[in-house]
């Protein structure tokens, strides 16, 4: 019987044309936008850490002076070095990293390939096991490299395909900034989206390429950049940083259960506490630990015109949806008389009503069909965008997925009240007035 | 046509979920249309906020240097040199940013040390000689002797201390000090106390979150060097400039061959990036917007031919009676303008209701009024278009369909 249905309804819609492909075009165009948006949106607004982000938190405090406060301000996202050194040599979380982002010139042996720069990242060792960073060949340096300031570097799998051409380069030596490093460990491709551990070089941007241990790259006064805020008579020359009132270092830890967070909670209450009573801290104690979806939440991460586009999307497929709805109650009207035969030959309502539903999915199949084909080329539109993460927008097979499925449903659901007008009209009538 | 109405209230009212739709339909177009327009606006003004300088003349390039210690000051000095030999180099310095230069450098500006609390966030300028590279127009004042200048680090070690002096924008001076001249007026710019000696028309900061705060800027006599993130500011004639771009990074390659250009543009393009988002957003309105008129249009088209051709036999006997070709084109016209008069007035509602959101949501100024009038003609005119072909069809019916079936 669904044969005969969809047999039927290919040749309805073969019979008018125009008003097909009108269908079809509104229920494609608006299809196409929302997924397009979506998809945006969804790539924009990720868990940068799957799995993890739950147990990676930022610890919080505010070391500033008194001057500008105001107790409903948020506190830094960055510490200064000293309360991170003291944070990391506590030692009280599973894992504990200290970082600052930077910038180095990265020269290749290979005399005829110019020297050019690559983000950086000078952490501490926790680094790679807490995020889950991936390696292809070596390890990350340890502990006691972090303490020795060793001379040793990881790199990312891009940067050792453009020096080493994709080989083993653990053991090879790095130049940047006019001094060699070892390596001991390449990264397999690794991208976080967003950017979570340090948002003020950019929230979507991209993943550091050579990552050295902090206290190596601030004696070799590597480049460091981010964001840096000073108070009092804090200034941000390189020199002096780490004495500097300033905050201008992320700290990020692992806290496998509840009772590890509420324990590190209690820590780091009673450090800000004991700060405050010995008089380092001057603002009332304060501190807070949020886990990395709460932080991200909190800076508004997702660009506001992202939303703004997925409402303009949504909203132009309704008109859509409604412009649907009404061709397809003219179409299905305009039959009375066939429905009036089928009916007087015995059809049940039932039977009448299916047939022009499955019309309707027909005509969501092919809106499916047209809107994926305009969600591929609004998203081919988009990663032409300029900004940072757009060329992150690609089509998954979840939004695929969805995209056929909201496509037949709408239109299943458009087709429904017009189906059930159609299914009611009275056949005798109908033979009457042929 | 006031005959017509009647008719044709009675004959919606038989369709009644068609027309409902419809409505419905030019009522979401004109509230999308209405806010997309708005958004576009706004937009549109943002990209064209002026900078105060002369853009078509300069150019920023930024280099790195690769382990080169010693001397910052001396190599900078030496670089200036070799820039200044460029033919066709009129002006150049190392400053901190650009207007919509994406680089910003702020503080807090107080009038007075006792005051707690930052009053405004300024954008800083410095480079020496700046304000002539820039070609900022002096309004009042002087600009700064060439011993009033200090290096920005020696300033931020105290190492030395330059002339507390600033310069700021007319805008910014009437907003410290709406009562008087801001002229030899004391201020204190982080920590330091600072007093205005000029007063320049307008020099833009290098990100803008409100508009308000555009021109809220500030020169200081610091002499920025590179290794702070400073960069060459070339001007040059608008002709010359690309050539001039591409022989400034020559010159500098060849004081330093294993530097590393960080950035080589013309300011147009530094503009460019900065507004970006702004242009890809206006675009998407507007696409957006296009789309949305065509479809509705398209779907005014299918349900009046549907109209027509439910119609035909009725048509045929207006025209039996009496009725002339012109009467039937206008049944239509004015059956079309009565629903899109219908769809206007509930958009304007939902217009107004999705611009509320938006204001709350986006910070957003409220609708202007004149939006929904030029709304209204557009969508009736947008009615009457798409009617035509469908009611120009049923004009064509013949009296006889009347005497058939």
């Amino acid at each position: 019987m669904f044969g005969y249905y969809v047999e039927l309804a290919l040749r309805s819609l073969r019979r008018s044309r125009a008003l097909t492909a009108l269908m079809v075009l509104a229920v494609a165009l608006g299809i196409g936008a929302s997924m397009t948006t979506l998809t945006v949106l969804h790539v924009l607004s990720g868990d940068p850490l799957p799995g993890r982000s739950g147990s990676v938190f930022m610890p919080r405090l505010d070391p500033r002076d008194l001057d500008g406060y105001d107790a409903s301000a948020a506190l830094p996202t960055q510490v200064t070095w000293a309360d991170g050194m003291n944070l990391l040599r506590a030692g009280r979380a599973h894992r504990q990293a200290l970082m600052v982002g930077g910038a180095t010139a990265v020269q290749s042996d290979d005399a005829s390939l110019d020297p050019f720069f690559v983000p950086a990242r000078f952490t501490t060792a926790d680094f790679f096991p807490m995020f889950g960073v991936p390696f292809r060949y070596g390890n990350a340096w340890s502990n006691g490299d972090d303490e020795g300031r060793a001379r040793v570097a990881v790199i990312s799998d891009a940067l050792n395909d453009r020096l080493f051409h994709g080989g083993d380069s653990v053991g090879r030596t790095l130049h940047i900034d006019g001094v060699d490093l070892r390596i001991v460990g390449v990264l397999a491709p690794w991208r976080v989206v967003p950017h979570f551990y340090d948002l003020s070089t950019g929230d979507y941007a991209t993943t550091e390429q050579v990552y050295v241990p902090l206290r190596t790259a601030r004696d070799l006064r590597l480049k460091r950049n981010g964001g840096v805020e000073c108070w009092g008579s804090g200034s941000a020359d390189e020199d002096g940083m780490e004495t500097a009132s300033c905050v201008w270092l992320q700290f990020w830890v692992q806290l496998d259960d509840a009772g590890a967070v509420a324990a590190y909670r209690t820590f780091l209450d009673g450090y800000v506490h004991e700060q405050v009573a010995r008089g380092r801290f001057l603002r009332p104690a304060r501190s807070e630990l949020p886990d990395v979806m709460q932080y991200l939440d909190e800076r508004r991460v997702v660009p506001g015109d992202v939303r703004l586009q997925v409402w303009l999307a949504l909203g132009f497929f309704v008109v859509c949806l409604v412009n649907t709805v009404g061709l397809m109650l003219a179409k299905f009207m305009r039959r009375a008389g066939e429905v009036g035969v089928r009916r007087a030959m015995g059809a049940s309502r039932r039977s009448i009503f299916l047939q022009l539903l499955t019309e309707a999915v027909a005509i969501g199949v092919a809106g499916g069909v047209g809107g994926l084909l305009v969600a591929l080329a609004g998203l081919a539109l988009v990663r032409q965008q300029p900004s940072a993460a757009a060329h992150l927008a690609h089509l998954d097979a979840t939004m695929l997925a969805t995209t056929f499925a909201v496509s037949i449903a709408a239109t299943a659901l458009a087709g429904v009240v017009p189906a059930w007008r159609a299914c009611r009209i009275p056949p005798a009538l109908q033979l009457k007035s042929q | 046509m006031s005959i017509d109405v009647l008719p044709i209230l009675s004959t919606l009212r038989r369709h009644r979920l068609t027309a409902t739709l419809l409505v419905l339909q030019i009522a979401l177009t004109c509230a999308i249309v209405c806010n997309a327009t708005f958004l576009i606006g706004d937009r549109l003004s943002r990209m064209l906020m002026p900078s105060g300088i002369p853009e078509e003349q300069l150019m920023r390039i930024t280099v790195s240097d690769i382990g080169a210690r010693g001397d910052v000051h001396a190599r900078t000095v030496t670089d200036l040199a070799a820039l200044r030999r460029v033919a066709g180099v009129d002006a150049v310095t190392v400053g901190n940013s650009l207007p919509f230069g994406s680089s910003s450098w702020t503080s807090g500006l107080r009038l007075d040390k006792a005051q707690k609390s930052p009053s405004i966030d300024v954008g800083l300028f410095y480079g020496e000689g700046l304000s002539d590279v820039l070609g900022l127009r002096l309004v009042a004042g002087r600009r700064f002797t060439p011993d009033e200048y200090v290096w920005v680090d020696d300033h931020v070690t105290r190492r030395a201390a330059g002339a507390n002096v600033a310069m700021v924008t007319s805008a910014l001076a009437k907003r410290l000090f709406p009562e008087g001249s801001a002229l030899g007026r004391q201020v204190v710019i982080g920590t330091d106390t600072m007093r205005i000696v000029g007063i320049i028309d307008r020099l833009a900061a290098a990100s803008v979150s409100a508009r308000d705060d555009l021109n809220d800027t500030v020169v200081l006599p610091w002499r920025m060097i590179p290794a702070y993130g400073g960069g060459y500011f070339i001007r040059a004639r608008p002709e010359r400039a690309a050539r001039v771009l591409a022989d400034a990074v020559a010159a500098l390659k060849a004081v330093d061959p294993r530097r590393v250009v960080v950035e080589a543009r013309l300011y147009p393009e530094i503009r460019a990036r900065y507004f970006a988002t702004d242009r890809a957003m206006a675009l998407t309105l507007g696409v957006v917007s296009m789309a949305l008129l065509v479809v509705t249009a398209l779907g005014i088209v299918g349900l009046a031919s549907f109209w027509v051709g439910q119609r035909r036999r009725q048509i045929g006997i207006r025209r039996a009676l009496g009725a002339r070709r012109a009467d039937i084109l206008r049944y239509f016209q004015t059956e079309n303008f009565l629903l899109a008069s219908m769809g206007i007035v509930l958009g304007m509602v939902l217009a107004y209701g999705v611009n509320l959101i938006l204001m709350r949501q986006y910070e957003l100024p409220r609708l202007p009024l004149l939006y929904l009038p030029v709304g209204a003609v557009a969508l009736w005119i947008l009615g009457q278009v798409a009617v035509l072909a469908p009611a120009l069809r049923a004009a064509s019916v013949p009296p006889v369909v009347a005497t058939r079936g």
